[in-house]
């Protein structure tokens, strides 16, 4: 094997805290990436790994210090080169992906700007061949219709196609390393799997070294030869990827991967209890003994050091030996399931939303404006006690559906009733203050939903005033109580968000939400913004709320294995149309829409042995076909025209299971299972 | 984008009527009338009756207005009460000086206040930073006759430089204001380059962190082109519109630094016209104010549409 490429020794990282003492982010991190291998760094928000992978380029964020230590790239030591030197190697040599492409773009310069200005700076391209080139890239990232994509801004494309373009200046400089720092955060799951699938190939056929920065397994083991486990800014695992996502020998590592939701397994995942210590909260000992079960005396009192086993892989623990114990997978709560009582707590009955209103000239002249609706043809029923969930890629029409059950959005069609059959009024503003609170919306972020100049007690006590009166030591206790009910103390009262940590604050909204003793709960992306571990106890406190309190939730997400770990039903959408309803069992088995094969088959389990299947193109809509089936463009089981010019029937099963489309179920069935079996064959 | 700016257009418009009604019935509530203002002490009985006859000022006021406003919009802005010249004719030298003025100070302002605005975004907390930061306070917060004065007192009477007062006539060509604007300039120049320059250096500093910096530093872009190509032209989209606010400043809001230069320009104008309530000509300066404002702040928004790929694009989609 060559010699290193990346050589990261004993380096700290840290900053002056207001305290004036230094307070490290990174301690003492030895990483040695070779020619052509790929390593996932992996860990929960705050661990360092972001930081750690731009100390890689010589780079470090604003109020950073680089504390010890030394990174060298092919033998050179990054901290020490000139501005100069560095301006050669970063983009060059040296390639970074950045997290959110939508905000590393220049948003005035246009796209092909961007790729020449990479070319100019880091290739021996003549300039007269640089569009030629800067086109030649981005069909190599399979964008299409590269030339139109040359003229275009930033934001004139979707996400997806912002982070391939991304990767396609990255290679502009033909790298021998890339940096990513979370590239699929944030896209959809086909999306994603596309975007690995094509780094995978691209990373193999130049034999670049990447190090693929992230907090999801699922998508290091698709991608990564060797995984790094980082926790509160210290290296605790260091394994092949095979060895950490099967037989960890860290707790945390344990705790984290149990931690995530399993398409394959209806339990519950079990969450990580605590929080890792702020940057130089780390006492003596090791940083994760106040969330470890296996947690001795020694563990407090002396910091372990990285240990090279002799199975090859380097572990910061003192009782790693033990670490088998622990549980891998959700051996969590079972789902809470109600009897429903057929009572429907929540109708829609053909629901359309519109975005766009007919123009009032439109009207005067009796133009038919009318454009396609966002969302139609919306026919569910939740009954009381069950628990809905929607999913679907962005732009399906998730969040337009709750918006328009919440009151925020009028349907421009169909009747929306609750419980006893009475009908919701489509505004917020004409609903009756008993409807208001029957119903409750929870947001995706809590930074962005709670008052940040509000205490808890004072979030929690609007809407006990609100609908119950309540006053005085009443309203008090009433909020404790509540506070207690989501696994908070009556101390948190006093507390402002900011000094919350980001699970603290989705239970400070889930409890807000419960003290109007809500009937419906819509819960929209509610585990999105958080950490795998904290999700997983948001979704434990969801669940047991539902057991308790016999609540109905709406529950929209984007992640399958989430939505599948709470749900009773599911409902996939596409396009703002149903695509497939039922049992969530009977959704995530076969026979499915072809839709549903497609989203399932791009989940990426955090296990090196599977693989996604990618069926169909990640295109992106903008808006429905006219007529036909929502689907028509991307569906790799298309029978023929009468897709694209009939909308697809319902056909049922006996469960209540249903498929829209225009296969039989049973031609589903037989084609699906043959797939399935010549995959496995 | 053709309609989004038919729009803006037809609002700015709108804006335009709405306040001309607003300053009309402003002056009808007055009490007293042109009438009473040029008779003075002998306005009243018959001679007042026979003027207001003569001026017309005995029809209802919704015919009178429309009667102004429609001469208005011809560039007729009528009669002044008390010298019987046409209010176009006054007007015009001294909207002419104003604009002489206003231009000499953004000449100077602008390009000044952007500079300094990027090199103290850019070198934030650094002595150079704290130096000028601190400069701004103080000419933002020294009144203007204040300022005006210590100037004329350095430059005038202990320096003898510059001349501390124009005596040149508002009709006079541009050319012979020089060197008398020259004091009302700087002081002019000061205000406005504090409040740019804050914005400015803002504006710098939050795009300089952004994501799309550090990209572009990962990237290898040497310093100075990613200054250039990747952060001014965003960083300065929002200096747009607090350039337009200050030219509307400049040209109807002056009327201090006018007054001390004794300098003949719109806004003492304004106060002389108020002090002789001689309300035809507070009506027509009134008017001219509003409609530049307005002017200013629609060509504002169109640049900043064109100069922002983001809105450019948005409604080229949509239009």
């Amino acid at each position: 094997m060559s010699a290193p490429l990346i050589e990261i020794r004993d380096i700290s990282v840290g900053f002056t805290g207001k305290s004036g003492a230094t307070l490290p982010v990174l301690r003492n991190i030895d990483l040695t990436v070779k020619a052509g291998e790929s390593i996932g760094i992996v860990g929960e928000s705050g661990s360092g790994k972001s930081t750690l992978a731009l100390a890689a380029m010589g780079y470090l964020k604003r109020g950073l210090r680089l504390l010890e230590g030394s990174v060298a790239f092919q033998g050179q030591d990054m901290f020490a080169r000139t501005r100069t030197e560095l301006e050669k190697i970063r983009g060059g040599e040296l390639a970074l992906i950045p997290q959110n492409s939508g905000q590393s773009l220049t948003p005035t310069l246009r796209i092909g700007a961007q790729l020449i200005e990479a070319l100019r700076l880091h290739s021996d391209v003549p300039q007269a061949e640089f569009s030629a080139k800067a086109i030649e890239l981005l069909g190599q990232v399979r964008l299409p219709d590269p030339a139109a994509i040359m003229t275009r801004f930033p934001h004139e494309l979707s996400g997806g196609q912002q982070q391939r373009a991304a990767i396609a200046m990255a290679l502009a400089g033909e790298p021998t390393a890339l940096l990513l720092d979370e590239p699929t955060t944030g896209l959809d799951v086909t999306t994603q799997a596309h975007i690995l699938e094509l780094l995978r190939d691209i990373a193999r056929n130049r034999d670049m070294a990447m190090v693929y920065v992230s907090h999801d397994l699922g998508a290091i083991a698709r991608v990564c030869d060797r995984v790094v486990v980082m926790y509160a800014g210290e290296v605790v695992l260091d394994g092949s990827t095979r060895q950490v996502l099967k037989a960890p020998v860290h707790p945390y590592a344990r705790g984290l991967l149990a931690s995530i939701p399993r398409l394959s397994d209806p339990r519950l995942p079990v969450a990580l209890d605590g929080r890792p210590p702020a940057p130089g909260g780390a006492g003596q000992g090791c940083s994760f003994v106040d969330r470890c079960a296996l947690a001795q005396e020694q563990c407090r009192s002396r910091r372990p050091v990285l240990e090279r086993l002799p199975s090859g892989e380097s572990v910061r623990c003192f009782r790693h030996e033990h670490a088998e114990d622990l549980s891998l997978t959700g051996s969590g709560a079972i789902p809470a399931k109600l009897d429903s009582d057929a009572v429907p707590a929540l109708r829609l009955d053909d629901v359309a939303i519109r975005y766009n209103r007919p123009r009032l000239l439109d009207k005067l002249l009796g133009r038919d404006s009318a454009s396609v609706a966002t969302v139609d043809g919306i026919e569910i029923t939740v009954a009381k006690g069950e628990t809905l969930g929607l999913v679907g890629e962005s732009g399906s029409g998730k969040s337009t559906i709750l918006k328009a059950v919440a009151g925020l959005l009028p349907p421009s069609d169909g009747r929306i009733t609750v419980a006893g059959g009475e009908a919701l009024a489509p505004e917020v503003e004409q609903r009756s203050p008993d409807h208001l609170r029957r119903i409750q919306l929870i947001f995706q972020n809590p930074d962005d939903s709670l008052n940040p100049r509000q205490t808890i007690a004072q979030i929690l006590e609007q809407p006990l005033k609100l609908y119950f009166g309540l006053s005085g030591d009443a309203l008090h206790q009433r909020s404790a109580e509540i506070l207690e009910r989501v696994r908070l103390g009556a101390h948190y009262l006093d507390r402002l968000p900011s000094q919350l940590s980001g699970g603290e604050k989705q239970r400070v909204a889930i409890a807000r939400a419960f003290a109007a003793d809500p009937d419906l709960v819509l819960c929209d992306e509610v585990t999105s913004a958080l950490d795998v571990s904290v999700q997983a106890a948001v979704l434990d406190l969801l669940n047991d709320l539902k057991s308790t309190q016999g609540t109905t939730y709406v529950f929209v997400s984007h992640d399958l294995a989430v939505v599948r770990a709470l749900s009773d039903r599911v409902a996939v959408l596409y396009q703002g149309r149903l695509c497939e309803l039922g049992p969530s069992a009977d959704v995530y088995a076969t026979p499915s829409h072809p839709y549903t094969e497609v989203l399932l088959g791009a989940v990426l389990e955090p296990d090196p042995d599977t693989a996604p299947t990618l069926s169909a193109d990640d295109v992106v809509e903008l808006s429905p076909p006219v007529r036909g089936c929502p689907f028509q463009r991307r569906c790799p089981r298309k029978i023929g025209p009468i897709c694209d010019t009939d909308a697809p029937p319902w056909r049922y099963r006996a469960d209540g299971h249903g498929i829209r489309c225009h296969h039989t179920i049973e031609d589903l069935e037989t084609v699906q299972r043959k797939d399935v079996a010549e995959r496995c064959a | 984008m053709l309609r989004m700016l038919l729009r803006r257009m037809f609002l700015g418009a709108t804006t335009v009527v709405i306040v001309s009604m607003i300053i009309f019935a402003g002056v009808e509530m007055l009490p007293g009338d042109a009438c009473t203002a040029f008779l003075e002490r002998e306005a009243q009985g018959k001679l007042l009756e026979n003027c207001r006859e003569a001026q017309g000022l005995n029809r209802p006021a919704v015919e009178r207005y429309i009667d102004w406003a429609s001469s208005a919009v011809r560039g007729d802005l009528g009669i002044s009460a008390n010298g019987q010249k046409s209010i176009a004719e006054l007007v015009g030298d001294r909207l002419a000086n104003s604009l002489l003025l206003a231009a000499c100070s953004l000449a100077l302002g602008v390009p000044l206040a952007i500079f300094l605005g990027v090199v103290t975004g850019l070198w934030r907390d650094r002595p150079v930073d704290l130096i000028l930061s601190t400069l701004t306070i103080f000419a933002m917060t020294i009144p203007e006759f204040v300022s005006a004065t210590v100037l004329i007192l350095v430059f005038s009477v202990w320096l003898g430089w510059l001349p501390g007062i124009v005596l040149t006539s508002a009709s006079a060509p541009a050319a012979e204001f020089f060197p008398e604007i020259m004091l009302p300039v700087l002081v002019l120049t000061m205000v406005m380059t504090a409040h740019i320059l804050r914005m400015v250096r803002s504006s710098v500093i939050e795009v300089m962190a952004g994501d799309y910096i550090q990209m572009a530093t990962l990237k290898g872009v040497p310093y100075w082109r990613i200054v250039f190509r990747h952060a001014l032209p965003n960083a300065l989209l929002p200096a747009i519109n607090v350039v337009a606010l200050t030219i509307a400043w400049l040209l109807g809001g002056v009327v201090v630094i006018e007054v001390v230069f004794n300098y003949p320009g719109l806004g003492r104008m304004m106060i002389d016209a108020i002090s002789d309530r001689d309300l035809p000509v507070v009506q027509a300066i009134a008017l001219i104010v509003a409609t530049v404002y307005v002017c200013v702040n629609l060509s504002a928004d169109i640049l900043t549409m064109i100069a922002n790929p983001r809105l450019r694009t948005l409604h080229m989609r949509r239009g």
